[in-house]
């Protein structure tokens, strides 16, 4: 027997094909953002043993993630919209339906046209749904006019911010409503401010910007800010809480935000990023605790209160890990093989989770926030690996800011071709 | 023994997952890296190098004694047997 025989036969001796052969099982996901497309992708590439059916009701997804590009004039929205034709050619059942309804009981899910889905395991990535009225004044009819672009949908949020941004006279006044923690995308209310900027610096340089958060303290502030000091001097004026930041009331008609003590700010262009919980479904099927999250088990991402389904994406509470594409992305991997364990009669894998989120502040100026993430000894919370992860540098660096762009982009055709190639 | 050889083969190709797929611990490299580890933009490729470069390129990042743009506080989060079995996956990888 020559040498690669032998190895071939070593190799063959430790794959367990034989065992992954016997099995067959229904994986079920709902909702084909980060998380559930992940997933979908993750468990044909590694799992071809499971038949992976994917609901979500849309037929091509627009992320959320480089959306701020998009208003800023550097991207088109062509550029971040997917289609789900990759996961089909993988071997994924996509169902283009709302889910309606989860009973954890008989395993069974509930579709808007009528249809009803078995499962054996379900990966639940249903995403976020606003908080309409927790900000008086701010309903869906409000959203157009003010809009919030904050759940893209099929990207009229974020087309209809980038026109009113376009249609805006010189010297106008752009202003933001900034939720308290936690929402989607900690980073991205301050990125969104960086690329507006971008943008008026351009074609309205005469023009304002109104950030008004009802936090103190924010994502890479520091970084931000200094960005903010060095390409957009006096352009930029954030106020937080307690300054009176927390915007309580808006006005479409009038164009006007109300804060906290009694403050009108007229506007010529309004973007409100509202405050959110999981989406419907999750509460409806009694995951979601007094929060309005979902609490997981910090190594299988099951519900606390349904074993056999797993929810990740920014629908859960993922201990000190932000509501992140990258974060969703990296659970949702935990989850299926967690799934595919449980299916075997296997323990769980060992967890690590990982998040990098990229902001782009300017022209080659890049910034980025790492984590690497376990659960603790007891398998009882999530903690960040100490002495790990952080945020970029501060100071004068334009190399590390020109490469970290580079990075980013870098980063969203990766993630991008992991969730949909 | 010759007889064997060709099921066994067969059992072999039948095997993606083993063969193909990262470790969990390597699969957030992806996200940047690419599919493989082939690279991406202007992130590096990690497909095909040599393992023990690999190693030896991590363990630097990590000791701070090679200028790092992220690495340096990602390999900072992962243990030495994570990346020893992540350099092991990419080092199998075309390029």
């Amino acid at each position: 027997m020559n040498t690669s025989r032998r190895a071939l036969l070593g190799a063959a001796i430790t794959a367990p094909a034989l065992v992954q052969a016997q099995t067959q099982a229904r994986l079920l996901i709902i909702g084909g953002g980060f998380g559930g497309a992940t997933a979908a992708n993750f468990a044909r590439r590694t799992y071809p043993w499971l038949q992976v059916t994917l609901v979500e009701p849309k037929t091509s997804f627009v992320t959320c993630p480089y959306g701020n590009l998009v208003l800023g004039g550097f991207r088109q929205i062509g550029d971040i919209t997917h289609s789900y034709d990759g996961l089909r050619a993988r071997g994924v059942t996509v169902v283009h339906d709302w889910a309606t309804g989860i009973d954890a009981n008989a395993r069974n899910v509930r579709l808007q046209g009528g249809q009803s889905l078995g499962y054996d395991r379900l990966i639940l990535s249903p995403g976020i749904a606003l908080r309409w009225g927790a900000i008086e004044g701010y309903d869906e009819a409000a959203a157009e006019t003010m809009p919030h672009a904050w759940v893209p949908g099929d990207g009229a949020q974020t087309l209809l911010l980038r026109r009113q941004l376009e249609a805006m006279p010189d010297g106008g006044v752009v202003g933001l409503a900034i939720p308290g923690n936690p929402f989607r995308c900690p980073p991205g209310p301050y990125e969104r401010i960086s690329m507006i900027a971008a943008y008026l610096k351009r074609h309205k340089p005469r023009s304002k910007i109104l950030a008004l958060d009802a936090k103190e303290a924010f994502s890479k502030q520091g970084l931000f800010q200094d960005a903010w000091a060095a390409l957009y001097p006096g352009m930029i004026e954030w106020v937080p809480a307690n300054r009176d930041g927390r915007v309580v009331r808006v006005d479409p008609r009038a164009m006007e935000f109300e804060t906290e003590f009694g403050t009108r700010h007229k506007l010529d262009v309004a973007n409100v990023i509202p405050a959110q919980t999981a989406a419907r479904i999750a509460a409806s099927a009694g995951l979601t605790d007094n929060s309005g999250w979902v609490p997981v088990n910090p190594v299988t991402f099951e519900a606390r209160a349904a074993a056999n389904i797993h929810v990740v994406g920014d629908a859960n509470i993922p201990g000190p890990m932000p509501k992140s594409g990258f974060v969703a992305n990296t659970t949702a991997k935990q989850a299926v093989a967690s799934a595919a364990a449980a299916l075997r009669g296997e323990a769980a894998p060992e967890a690590v989770y990982f998040n990098t989120c990229y902001s782009h502040v300017g022209d080659d100026y890049g910034i980025s926030v790492v984590g690497v993430f376990r659960p603790n000894a007891e398998a009882t919370a999530i903690v960040e690996v100490p002495n790990s992860g952080g945020v970029s540098p501060r100071g004068n660096l334009p190399e590390q800011r020109r490469l970290e762009a580079t990075y980013a982009d870098s980063w969203y055709a990766s993630i991008t071709r992991d969730m949909f190639g | 023994m010759r007889l064997f050889i060709p099921a066994i083969a067969a059992l072999v190709l039948a095997a993606p997952a083993w063969a193909q797929n990262a470790p969990l611990a390597a699969q957030a490299c992806l996200s940047c890296h690419g599919a493989n580890g082939a690279g991406q933009g202007g992130v590096p490729n990690l497909a095909g190098r040599d393992r023990a470069e690999l190693v030896a390129l991590m363990a630097a990042f990590r000791a701070n004694e090679r200028p790092a743009t992220i690495m340096g506080r990602i390999t900072r989060g992962y243990s030495e047997a994570e990346i020893a079995a992540s350099a092991e996956y990419f080092s199998r990888q075309g390029r």
